[in-house]
């Protein structure tokens, strides 16, 4: 009613106004109305076409129209009203504590150091991890080494086409040089939607139980590698299968390593939660576990696209060593040496 | 007094969706949680959203690649074609979880498919929704939906699919898109994990003032006698109504229906023994609307409420 008047006939309705909490409502209701406009502005991202001295304003309006709703809630029997400020005050107080970062700007701030902290931040979780792999690998070896028999109990059917116990140092060395069946492209395919992955995403998913799965799973996987390794141990071809395996391996095992330390790091915060709350713990876990698991995806990509290709593509051992190895100092270097101050 | 305390909050949600939200300044803030059928609703939305992209953008490259190929240029090498095969496999993952991502960490938290049935991510303990919090709820999206559909067509198509890895998949699907039903706060695995939930977006229109005593014609300039003068109550007609009557006539009065103004103006004057205003409803209303608001409210400043006539 009064929005539209001149000076004088808002300053005649507040005199006019019989009820002291009508009073109240007319003397603010220009403020509610201006900061109103501008929460539907920023909504609708037009931040930028907002003035500067409404920007400047907005943290005083929204404390203002705080304090307004505490006082109506107190003096006023206005429904409508009351109504009004509540919904108004939510809006404002999802615009003033909203994300403050866009989509760039994050993506710029976890790349640039954002990564490399969550990672460190894991540290106890990827040692954890990294034992279990260790002691997976070992056990692998030594289980086949025993009885070969347990080789076919831990490896695939389809990872042992020609790869068995007993098979013929030729063969051995054909699987690992020269042209594969297939072409980059169906080996990424089925890279990515297969075996590695699908490893490192239910290491990671299984971490909601606590950690165990995760660590059964991390003991599997590197179980088979062991296994396989003691295979072409036996022909005397271990430097070229771990150069073979190293070329993408090094990426790989280390994206597989970080998945299920951060499945690790929520399945600890379950169980363990300390003071906190169980779900406190679980999300404060959970926030620091999701931005690793970004990371292991860039990296799965990483390691899909140096299967596909580059494993095909060099085919010298010394090579695939420098690069393996190359590529896993520089994820180390990035993850633990890279430390930019925080902006 | 708690009834009392109520009025004038929230209304028409599900009492069980009902929440308290305690901002970082310490003020309670209703919040409703947004119902299971809105967030299946909007995930249908987003995903038909995401489709027609991915089918538009895949239909603009088949138009540039016959396009290519009508103009005799040389053919391109398999080996490329293989690349760009790949760049387009990451390209549909990075582009879904960016869709979520870069919608949900803009200002009005909600993809399309939330904001069309009105609801927004927020951050469970009042804080600032971060931009981690977005990750780590959708990143977990992928794992309960999207992953295991896409491993289970991928088994299908090349004929790995065994019968125990499909029905597993079907439960790990079903599992996680029932979990929200299964808590109170509706919240998905990714919602957990992220500290967030899912509420409904505050939507406000300020009324007018009811009953001012001001008349458009007074703003103007003009002195006419004010509906309050005509109307003159005593303390026994005014005690008969509390807070709940008070609202509920607020109501009526800004709806402004004559069936209704007209019912209402009679049961209050049967009630308090005075005889009926015909034709003079609205201004009689207005009139005992003020007086009683007057009356409670002075009742509150002194810590005196009173929820409705019965107490």
């Amino acid at each position: 009613m009064t929005g539209s008047a001149t000076i004088t006939g808002e300053e005649q309705a507040i005199a006019a106004a019989v009820l002291r909490s009508d009073r109240f409502r007319l003397e603010r209701e220009a403020d509610w109305v201006r900061l109103d406009a501008m929460v539907t502005a920023m909504e609708q991202g037009r931040l930028k076409r907002l003035a500067d001295e409404d920007v400047l304003a907005l943290p005083v309006l929204y404390r203002h129209l705080i304090s307004s709703l505490s006082i109506a809630r107190e003096s006023s029997l206005d429904a409508g009203l009351i109504a009004y400020l509540e919904a108004l005050t939510l809006r404002a107080y999802y615009v003033v504590y909203g994300t403050r970062t866009t989509f760039g700007g994050w993506c710029r701030s976890f790349f640039g150091g954002g990564l490399s902290r969550a990672v460190r931040a894991i540290g106890f979780d990827i040692a954890v991890a990294f034992a279990a792999m260790v002691i997976g690998a070992v056990l692998g070896f030594m289980l086949v080494e025993a009885d070969p028999q347990w080789f076919f109990r831990l490896v695939p059917a389809q990872f042992s086409d020609v790869r068995i116990p007993g098979a013929s140092r030729d063969a051995l060395l054909g699987t690992l040089f020269g042209k594969q069946e297939g072409d980059g492209l169906s080996v990424f395919a089925a890279y990515l939607f297969n075996n590695n992955a699908q490893v490192a995403i239910l290491a990671f998913a299984l971490g909601f139980a606590f950690g165990v799965p995760t660590m059964l799973l991390l003991v599997y996987n590197t179980a088979t590698l062991g296994a396989m390794l003691w295979v072409f141990a036996s022909r005397g071809l271990t430097v070229e299968f771990v150069g073979w395996l190293s070329i993408h391996g090094t990426t790989e095992l280390l994206a597989i390593l970080l998945a299920g330390a951060a499945g690790l790091h929520i399945g600890r915060a379950l169980g363990f939660p300390g003071r906190r709350s169980h779900l406190a713990a679980l999300s404060q876990s959970g926030r620091t576990a999701a931005q690793v698991m970004t990371g292991v995806i860039v990296m799965l990509i990483c390691a899909g696209l140096l299967e596909g290709f580059a494993r095909q593509l060099v085919q010298s051992t010394e090579i695939r060593y420098a690069i393996g190895y190359g590529i896993l100092a520089l994820w180390l270097a990035y993850f633990f040496a890279y430390r930019p101050r925080r902006s | 007094m708690a009834r009392a305390a109520t009025l004038g909050r929230t209304r028409g949600t599900d009492p069980r969706l009902r929440r308290t939200l305690v901002t970082p300044e310490g003020v309670a803030l209703d919040v409703a949680v947004a119902s299971a059928s809105a967030r299946i609703g909007a995930l249908f939305i987003d995903l038909t959203i995401l489709f027609g992209l991915v089918l538009g953008f895949v239909l603009t490259l088949m138009l540039l690649a016959w396009a290519y190929s009508t103009t005799g240029l040389p053919a391109v090498s398999d080996g490329f074609m293989n690349f760009l095969f790949v760049l387009f496999i990451i390209g549909l993952f990075l582009a879904r979880n960016a869709y979520f991502l870069f919608f949900e960490l803009g200002q009005r938290a909600a993809t399309w498919g939330k904001r069309s049935v009105g609801i927004r991510v927020a951050s469970r303990d009042g804080g600032r929704l971060t931009a981690e919090a977005i990750i780590a709820r959708n990143l977990l999206r992928d794992i309960e939906m999207f992953l295991p559909l896409m491993f289970m067509t991928s088994g299908g198509l090349q004929g790995t699919l065994s019968e125990f890895a499909a029905w597993s998949g079907i439960i790990w699907v079903g599992i996680f898109l029932l979990f929200p039903l299964l808590n109170k706060d509706r919240l998905r695995c990714g919602d957990l994990i992220a500290g967030t939930w899912v509420v409904d977006s505050p939507r406000s229109a300020l009324g007018a003032v009811v009953a001012s005593g001001v008349t458009p014609a007074l703003a103007a300039g003009d002195d006419i006698a004010l509906p309050a003068d005509r109307y003159r109550f005593g303390e026994r007609e005014l005690s008969v109504y509390g807070e709940y009557e008070l609202q509920m006539l607020e109501q009526v009065l800004r709806t402004a229906n004559p069936d209704a103004l007209e019912t209402v103006a009679a049961t209050i004057c049967a009630k308090i023994g005075w005889s009926a205003p015909v034709g003079d409803e609205q201004a009689f209303l207005e009139a005992y609307y003020t007086q009683l608001r007057a009356r409670l409210e002075r009742g509150l400043r002194f810590g005196r409420r009173r929820a409705d006539k019965n107490s």
